[in-house]
């Protein structure tokens, strides 16, 4: 079967961004870009599939600027067969790239869909649910477990109290957490042969997709820093401060 | 101008994050109509009626609603949300799993954990993992946002008299079914919603030492995290790993054992209320955001906080 792995550019992880002066956004000239951490774990997934023979083929795609054919360059180092970019210098937002997703699910018609749970710069954690219901697919969000069998995947999801299993019918979607998997590097051999793999361009224009938004921020600010605290001498002072002074045990 | 509440619930009772986030629906003002979509769960709706504030409990019972399936809950909540300018839920796994596809159904942008309510069509959310708040405004019909707990107060679990009223309504989309759970039986208090968090760091040295933390979290009625250092070094497993990968807390109180304060540990943790460190390094950054801190042995200062406590 063909499955289907949506990755995002996203600010490095390792980097502390900085608020931009006229609070319009965060800055990030200049800074490093990678591979979003949960699509990392989305990417080894589907290659995992494919070593198991369960997936047949594995399509890469990301929106986002040209700078972003990086990552799809990393995921072809990783395993994936072919990668495509749904070119935009726009910020979008989750519906709008649910919306492009749908577009290019409708022209591949994976049985697959597997993104991560939710991108480091924006923490929105909504773009696969949306998918979900763009789609009309099943969804298995914030999956530790994937078993495909048959017309059906088995998805075990980490849920607050612990973990749920359920069974989605095929085509579905699957939102990856932490748990699921541990990432592979990319070996320089298969770096070099990802130079050669298919990545095609597309626009929004070219898929009839509108990417309006009905949301609009109006200002990015730092968050509130903390007062200075103080150092305690002795656990007994700790602990008197904390039940006296701080009133929290 | 009405608000509809989606339910935090386990059929037989009412999740304390429903609470949160009805307070945020009463900051932004209107009606508020609270939805317990499940089955068998009149318990869930007669707590939900009794919340001050709210005042109308809209019961969907239905087998296809019991374990919460965005497949059958999301459409409808989108068929009875277009009535409503707002539709909250708490940002809980459960919350996050369902809303998006309502909002996707309806058409409409959400806005994800939000902390503070600047009025009916303005938010304020963290963003970059808490490294930034932004400030967005929903131009939206109806309005889609999840509620993150920690940034209301709950309101009052009782004083309220709201109406029940039994709605007839979807069913089983036949996409998904559910299978099975296995729920943590620790009676320590899950991570993100637990008030008293002690987490442990590289300082702790192996895994077998985090007993001292469990000791200590199950005197203080606490939950036991760590940082990305102690996870990648195989002491805990990663559903423990607290920050910018792992899961975002703020407690009342939380206790910093042997963490350096790395930026990514910091910002799973610091809109914690009162933030203590120990540590033997007196130039870990941790002490930057701790109230509190101690600098000691954690070997000594642990097992004596465990004797104080």
């Amino acid at each position: 079967m063909k499955v289907l792995v949506a990755v995002k550019r996203v600010v490095d992880y390792n980097v502390k961004v900085r608020v931009k002066a006229d609070n319009s956004g965060v800055d990030l000239a200049n800074v490093k870009m990678s591979m979003n951490p949960f699509c990392e774990i989305a990417v080894e997934e589907a290659v995992r599939l494919k070593e198991k023979g369960v997936a047949s083929e594995i399509v890469v795609v990301t929106i986002g600027p040209n700078a972003a054919q990086e990552q799809l360059r990393t995921a072809l180092a990783l395993g994936a067969d072919r990668s495509i970019l749904v070119e935009t210098n726009e910020e979008l937002n989750s519906l709008a790239v649910a919306k492009l997703l749908k577009a290019v699910i409708d022209k591949e018609q994976p049985q697959l869909v597997i993104l991560g749970k939710q991108a480091i710069d924006s923490d929105n954690n909504q773009t696969g649910q949306m998918l979900g219901a763009l789609t009309g697919y099943a969804q298995g969000t914030f999956a530790s477990k994937v078993e495909v069998a048959g017309d059906k995947v088995n998805v075990t999801r980490e849920i607050d109290g612990g973990l749920q299993t359920v069974a989605l019918a095929l085509p579905a979607i699957v939102t990856t957490d932490l748990r699921l998997n541990e990432p592979r590097y990319a070996s320089l051999p298969n770096i070099m042969k990802a130079k050669k793999k298919p990545l095609d361009v597309v626009t929004p224009d070219a898929l009839g997709v509108s990417t309006a938004s009905t949301v609009k921020t109006l200002k990015v600010e730092a968050p509130a820093a903390r007062s200075a605290g103080i150092k305690v001498k002795s656990v007994a002072e700790l602990v008197e401060k904390l039940k006296n002074e701080a009133k929290v045990i | 101008m009405a608000i509809l509440v989606v339910a935090e619930h386990t059929n037989a009772a009412l999740a304390a994050a429903t609470l949160n986030t009805v307070a945020a629906a009463q900051k932004i003002g209107g009606d508020i109509h609270v939805l317990v979509a499940g089955s068998n769960a009149g318990a869930a709706a007669e707590a939900a009626a009794k919340i001050a504030g709210v005042s109308k409990v809209l019961v969907a019972d239905n087998a296809a609603f019991a374990n919460q399936l965005p497949e059958n809950v999301a459409p409808l909540v989108a068929e009875l949300g277009k009535g409503y300018s707002h539709i909250l839920a708490a940002a809980t796994s459960n919350g996050k799993n369902i809303l998006p596809r309502v909002a996707a159904q309806l058409d409409v942008d959400q806005i994800s954990e939000i902390v503070s309510v600047e009025s009916a069509d303005t938010f304020k959310r963290p963003i970059y993992a808490g490294n930034a708040i932004a400030t967005v405004q929903s131009s939206a019909a109806v309005k889609v946002i999840t509620v993150r707990g920690t940034g209301f107060d709950a309101a009052a679990a009782e004083g309220g008299s709201a109406a029940i009223e039994a709605v007839a309504a979807g069913g089983d989309a036949g996409k998904s079914s559910f299978v099975g759970e296995e729920l943590a039986k620790s009676d320590r208090p899950e991570l993100t919603a637990a008030k008293i968090v002690v987490s442990g760091g590289r300082g702790m040295q192996n895994g077998d030492n985090f007993k001292h933390l469990y000791a200590l979290a199950d005197k203080l009625g606490a939950a036991v995290g760590a940082s990305r250092a102690a996870v990648d070094a195989g002491f805990v497993p990663n559903d423990m790993q607290v920050g910018q990968t792992g899961k975002i807390v703020a407690p009342q109180l939380y206790i910093a054992v042997g963490i350096s304060g790395a930026i990514q540990h910091l910002a799973g943790m610091k809109d914690s209320k009162v933030i203590v460190a120990i540590n033997k390094d007196e130039e870990a950054p941790i002490f930057q955001v701790a109230d509190y801190g101690l600098v000691a042995d954690l070997f000594e200062a642990v097992p004596e906080l465990e004797k104080l406590v």
